[in-house]
């Protein structure tokens, strides 16, 4: 067995690394540790650097929010202006997440119960995405679909009402670029550490590959699968750069969220931005909660021994959701 | 271990093809757009386009702001890493979830609060004020802003990698007559330096690429604050596609080079990890 090369571990630029699949061990007590001041020193430096970096910047953003008084706040976030950005990011989240969710099972599917040629080089490609920068993801767009790009002018003489770019469907491309690698990343390393036993029990017994996938291997990837869909979501609501190159920033048409945030900021409508971006910080808040819950969840449910695999008398029972390859 | 093999399991087919169908559609065909774009415009004028004063002040600026956010975010992201793995303390978990935020955030909420923050007039910025300092519309506040957009990486490649080192190692080390700071240094920095350093890969290829969180800060004045995805925009929004595909291709160029680099330090990474 071949191990499983470049497939677990840190995800690229962009998204935070899998912490489905962990392999903690419990440091006994009685391990060497630093003198008091040093630790003291360390824990201050720490709480100092993310206190200024991390908490600052959201105290910032509630406290410029609520700086005109809630009236204003309110009217800021119910204006419809607002109200078509946020149906319009939904609507966008609503068709984008889907769609690399359905990518992201197929892919992983793929890629941790199969070894074939080139599997490494996919492993890579599907990360591309991280590694570009915002702007130049949804330029790619602008070259194929714009007026002067590569399909653009062929499009618009085929379907003269179809709008791509400065539209609905470039911003949807756009997000699903951006938010490509989510699902796939978190899906590899938890269906590498799952095997495939079970599946192969159940088309033993009889079971067609449907019958299998929608009775054995979409409830064992179920915590995965909402974990890379959680922060593909987020992702997805909140894409700023690349969304920017191909909306129009067309009030009430072409503008999400975070674009409507840019405008009224660029208007000196401070209060009004960031009380639309409160908004924003919410949905990145609730991400963060629903992650660790489905952290907890993941650990309490897998943990669980569901089959007599002889486990190492010395692990702790999290230790089954390590990918054996990586044993020493 | 059971047969992997496609006998076993059904599925290899339509999962791969799909998989290289979406692949293909929506990230290798626009790329390739790019790419062949530039092949448009001929090598002379690709070379002026992407290396004109305005380019190469805007790679300086791109490059080595990210390098010192990066940097900043190796030292204390690997500090962060080792108090939340090996201290306890009070609100620790929360500490610990904090570590997220700015990948959660959407990158126009960051900019704007992290420069509202700042401001001559806001609760860091006042401060700084006071003793005649200013960094917004500075590359200072270009660069802070990228330390916040890459906190999370360093942080959450050493942390796994800390908690599977096995105490025995710095029991031995101790054991064998070494001092604290003798062991951490030569027995657990050593252990966990490739995790830390793609921690550090990571967030300068975030860096380098990232566009909502620093263009509030920047200031964007040509040739001292403005960064190259934001020269990359600008040129769009004036329609001069030529001059934006050749600046996008040297970014591409240079993440792909980074994505390679990165992937060799995880692969090097997960060796140690085996081996720890």
């Amino acid at each position: 067995m071949e191990p499983a090369a470049g497939s677990g571990g840190v995800a690229v630029a962009g998204a935070a690394p899998s912490r489905l699949v962990s392999g903690a061990t419990a440091r006994p007590p009685s391990a060497p540790t630093e003198p008091p001041w040093v630790r003291r020193l360390l824990i201050a430096v720490a709480l100092g650097f993310l206190g200024l970096f991390v908490v600052v910047p959201i105290a910032v953003v509630i406290d410029q929010a609520l700086s005109q008084g809630l009236g204003v706040y309110r009217r800021a976030v119910t204006d419809p202006a607002a109200r078509d950005a946020i149906a319009l990011t939904l609507k966008v989240a609503a068709i984008a997440v889907p769609l690399n969710l359905v990518f992201g099972v197929a892919a992983a599917w793929a890629i941790a119960h199969f070894r074939f040629r080139g599997r490494a080089l996919l492993l890579t490609l599907i990360d591309l995405p991280f590694a570009v920068s915002p702007v130049i993801s949804g330029m790619v767009f602008v070259l194929l679909f714009g007026a002067h790009g590569l399909l653009g002018p062929t499009l618009r003489a085929h379907w003269p009402g179809l709008t791509i770019i400065f539209g609905l469907p470039g911003i949807v491309l756009a997000t699903v670029f951006v938010t490509f690698p989510f699902v796939a990343r978190e899906l590899i390393p938890v269906m590498e550490a799952q095997g495939a036993e079970e599946e192969e029990a159940a088309r033993v017994l009889g079971a067609s590959g449907w019958q299998m996938f929608w009775w054995v291997t979409l409830p064992k990837i179920r915590w995965g699968l909402l974990y890379g869909v959680i922060l593909c979501n987020a992702r997805a609501m909140g894409e700023f750069g690349a969304v920017s190159v191909v909306s129009g920033h067309i009030r009430g048409r072409t503008n999400t969220v975070p674009l409507h945030v840019e405008i009224l900021y660029n208007e000196y409508n401070y209060a009004a931005a960031f009380a639309v971006a409160s908004l924003l910080l919410l949905l990145a808040l609730v991400t963060l909660a629903a992650k660790r819950l489905v952290e907890h969840r993941a650990r309490v449910v897998d943990a669980a021994p569901l089959d007599p695999a002889p486990l190492d008398p010395d692990d702790a029972p999290a230790a089954r959701l390590v990918p054996t390859e990586a044993a020493p | 271990m059971a047969r992997r093999g496609p006998g076993a399991l059904p599925g290899f087919g339509l999962a791969l093809g799909w998989t290289l169908t979406w692949l293909s559609l929506i990230v290798l065909v626009p790329l390739a757009t790019l790419v062949w774009k530039s092949t448009d415009l001929g090598w002379a004028q690709f070379w002026a386009l992407a290396t004109s004063k305005r380019a190469l002040a805007s790679y300086q600026l791109t490059f080595g702001t990210a390098l010192a956010a990066a940097t900043v975010n190796l030292v204390l992201g690997t500090v962060v890493a080792w108090v939340l793995v090996r201290y306890r303390f009070w609100g620790q978990s929360v500490v610990d979830a904090l570590v997220d935020v700015p990948f959660a955030l959407p990158t126009a909420v960051s900019g704007l609060a992290i420069t509202a923050a700042l401001a001559p007039r806001g609760w860091i910025g006042s401060v700084l004020a006071d003793h005649g300092v200013r960094v917004v519309y500075t590359r200072y506040g270009i660069a802070i802003a990228l330390i916040f957009t890459g906190l999370p990486f360093v942080v959450r490649s050493v942390q796994p990698l800390l908690q599977q080192l096995e105490p025995e190692l710095e029991e031995a080390a101790t054991m064998l007559g070494a001092s604290r700071w003798q062991t951490v240094t030569r027995v657990v920095l050593p252990a966990i330096a490739p995790a830390a350093l793609t921690g550090f890969a990571l967030a300068l290829a975030r860096g380098i690429g990232e566009y909502g969180s620093v263009v509030f800060i920047a200031g964007n004045r040509p040739m001292s604050t403005e960064i190259t995805p934001l020269l990359i925009m600008t040129r769009l929004e004036n329609y001069d596609y030529a001059g934006a595909t050749a600046l996008a291709l040297v970014m591409l160029v240079v993440s792909f080079a980074l994505l390679l680099g990165i992937n060799l330090l995880q692969a090097w990474s997960r060796r140690r990890g085996a081996a720890a």
